[in-house]
């Protein structure tokens, strides 16, 4: 018996199989077409551009590219002692070069990030080597100034060879590669980056742990009162939902300012003296408070749709088979409510890990998160290439999340309003 | 809500004390916005409520506020509102169709690879608007669109998308797809049939993840910030401006409006989830 008697043909005498295959290809193009114009889009204007950013935080051709005579006369010096004399006359040719295209500003800030004090040097053989004669170039330059003459200064500038470094992730960490290659820890002192990622998380777990525990009780309050009063109170949930982040920063700005309506009260229960009122803004409790109330929404929601889901019956099941209230909360109800849980903490986690605006502006400098620290490289510092890396290390940590989340939840189960 | 006559005393102590947490944090998540409305009607220049406003003393009270915002010569408040609501619609309309299209393909049971492209799609409502901001600021600063509305829309799409592909596929999962082939079968073609059959369904959903979209352009400050120059100046760039240098009552009045307007959207956006509902035979 073989197959072919068996098959099943369409009227256009084509097998049935065959056909249903086309009709179903074609209809996946069709519903690939349709999603087709804006998942360019995104790639186009957000993924590649992140890919852009990963690309500037390991891109370090600038030096390699100023230097390129020095760097391919350095291949054979072992960097022990100085170097000979071709590298200095390599170096002497790139750095004439760089003065006639006016960039020589931009070497000596580069090679300052590699090792301080090059800033100086580099200003003073731009003056001195106007007169430089011909020849002999290693005794005119180290002639320049002593730090010429520093073998340390000339590996420095060797360092700087590799097109692409990891020298941003490092930093971002508080650590740099020494002399001699090794990954050690920047000065006790000038520790600034893990502070911030500890802060970060710190605040992050502490909001999030807060707006827990004030959004599960209200979330059971929403889904067990009827229809009538829940839909009155879920306003209460949504108006600042859908209000302006800096409207509510604001309204917590005059709060907690110390002539404000929080002090004021403190003031008059007798909890603190008019003379001695508490510094509530410009500190971590600001960004704590602000932080938590503007993302409890973001818990209520997700909570609110999982407990909405739960039949009151099961509890009045829990308790008719002898548990007490509490026991049939906890062994029944709670349980139940576990996917809500960890939506709501994750969402609001990720949310708070990447925080900007409120911290900013009620943070003040011990309430302040990675993201400014990167808005700082951004706009002030213009490191752009740190604040690349810093940007990715965080990425990289909500990612993980983002990828729990889509295991645990799915994020077709985002629900909105 | 009401406990049972039988229910004992402990249980009936816990049932208040639960019932004033609750009151304690709706209160906390209100409250604050409450107290915007009288400070901006303040006729002082200070942030905190006068003696006189304390007595209700109708000379504390004055409009000055509002007329300096309106009027003001140095507030720039005219200029960041107008732009403000052209990126936004721009926005707006660009997510919604971009977006919409995008839900219909991914709610078809033929979508390939449907998890890694929901995935993608929804990633700039994860991704920190720091890094959004740093990155989109890169590709327009090479695409030349910084410091141009035209930049901003798209900025401003990018954000928004996912807002309105979440919604509307959110509403396509109720949808009953034979009504689309009894459309077909009568002999109606797939464009007439989306605009006269599907469209109708889903519009509720399509409006909120408009919203949605509207919203999150009008509010949005981390990625204008980057991307904005002195004529991009939108409002939540002059309030982030306002609040990092002085906090004036003007802003304040601002603020106000910001409110008003987050209420009409607030009531727009309830009513349409109760119509989908209904449309969707969900009833409660």
């Amino acid at each position: 018996m073989s197959s072919e008697n068996k098959q099943i043909l369409t009227t256009d005498g084509i097998p049935l199989e065959v056909s249903l295959k086309k009709a179903e290809k074609k209809n996946k193009v069709k519903a690939f077409l349709l999603v087709a114009p804006l998942l360019l889009f995104i790639i186009i204007t957000y993924v590649f551009p992140i890919g852009d950013m990963l690309m500037r935080s390991v891109d370090d051709k600038m030096v390699t590219e100023m230097l390129p005579k020095t760097y391919k006369s350095m291949e054979t010096w072992d960097g022990k002692e100085l170097p000979p004399e071709e590298v200095f006359e390599a170096f002497y040719f790139d750095f004439q070069r760089l003065i006639e295209e006016e960039r020589e500003g931009k070497l000596s800030t580069q090679l300052n990030y590699t090792k301080n004090g090059f800033k100086s040097i580099i200003k003073k053989l731009r003056r001195k080597s106007k007169s430089f004669e011909e020849g002999n170039y290693k005794e005119q330059i180290m002639a320049v100034h002593k730090r010429w003459a520093d073998v340390e200064y000339w590996r420095a500038i060797k360092r700087r060879a590799p097109a692409y470094t990891y020298q941003k992730y490092l930093k971002g960490m508080d650590m740099y590669e020494n002399e001699k290659g090794e990954i050690v820890n920047v000065a006790e002192d000038r520790r600034v980056h893990r502070i911030l990622w500890l802060r970060t998380l710190e605040i992050a777990f502490f909001v999030t742990v807060f707006c827990f525990l004030m959004a599960y009780p209200i979330a059971h309050l929403l889904a067990t009162l009827p229809m009538k009063y829940s839909n009155l109170l879920m306003i209460c949930v949504l108006l600042p939902f859908w209000t302006s982040l800096l409207v509510r920063t604001a309204s917590w700005m005059i709060l907690l300012q110390q002539q404000g309506i929080v002090n004021d009260f403190f003031v008059m229960i007798g909890l603190v003296s008019d003379d001695n009122r508490i510094e509530m803004m410009f500190n971590k409790t600001g960004s704590y408070v602000a932080m938590t109330q503007i993302l409890l929404p973001f818990m209520v929601l997700p909570l609110y749709s999982v407990m909405k889901t739960i039949s009151p019956s099961l509890m009045r099941a829990g308790k008719s088979l002898g548990g007490t209230p509490f026991i049939a909360f906890w062994k029944v109800y709670f349980p139940l409510t576990i996917p809500g849980i960890g939506a709501g903490c994750l969402l609001v986690f990720i949310l708070a890990i990447g925080y900007y605006i409120t911290p900013a502006l009620v943070g003040g400098a011990s309430g302040t998160l990675i993201s400014n620290q990167i808005a700082f490289h951004m706009k002030s510092t213009l490191d752009w290439s740190f604040a690349s890396a810093m940007g990715l290390m965080l990425l990289s940590g909500v990612l993980v999340i983002y990828w729990l989340y889509n295991k645990l939840v799915g994020i077709d189960n985002i629900k909105l309003g | 809500m009401a406990l049972p006559k039988y229910t004992e005393t402990h249980y009936r102590i816990w049932h208040y004390i639960y019932l004033t947490i609750c009151a304690a944090v709706f209160f906390f998540l209100i409250a604050p916005l409450f107290v915007i409305f009288p400070l901006s009607f303040n006729a002082e220049e200070f942030l905190v409520f006068s003696d006189g406003m304390k007595r209700l003393d109708p000379d504390a009270f004055s409009l000055r506020w509002y007329q300096d915002m309106i009027y003001g010569t140095k507030n720039p408040w005219g200029l960041a509102a107008k732009n403000s609501f052209i990126i936004a619609i721009f926005a707006t309309i660009g997510s919604v169709l971009l977006g919409t299209v995008a839900a219909l393909g991914l709610s078809s049971r033929h979508m390939p690879y449907k998890g890694l492209i929901m995935a993608v799609l929804i990633s700039p409502m994860i991704v920190p608007l720091i890094i959004s901001g740093v990155a989109i600021f890169f590709f327009m600063a090479k695409a030349g669109l910084a410091a141009t509305h035209t930049g901003i829309v798209l900025a401003h799409i990018v954000l928004g998308t996912p807002f309105v592909v979440i919604t509307v596929t959110a509403t396509l999962s109720g949808f009953d797809h034979s009504v689309t082939r009894a459309a077909a079968s009568l002999g109606s073609n797939p464009v007439n049939t989306f605009m006269k059959i599907t469209l109708p369904l889903i519009l509720p959903g399509v409006i909120s993840g408009g919203l949605f979209a509207f919203v999150t352009s009008f509010d949005e400050v981390v990625v204008v910030l980057f991307l904005a120059g002195l004529e991009n100046t939108t409002i939540p760039i002059q309030m982030w401006t306002g609040l990092r240098e002085q906090l004036s009552p003007t802003i304040l009045a601002v603020a106000t409006c910001l409110i008003v307007l987050s209420t009409l959207i607030l009531v727009t956006a309830e009513l349409l989830r109760r119509r989908s509902e209904r449309l969707r035979g969900i009833n409660q």
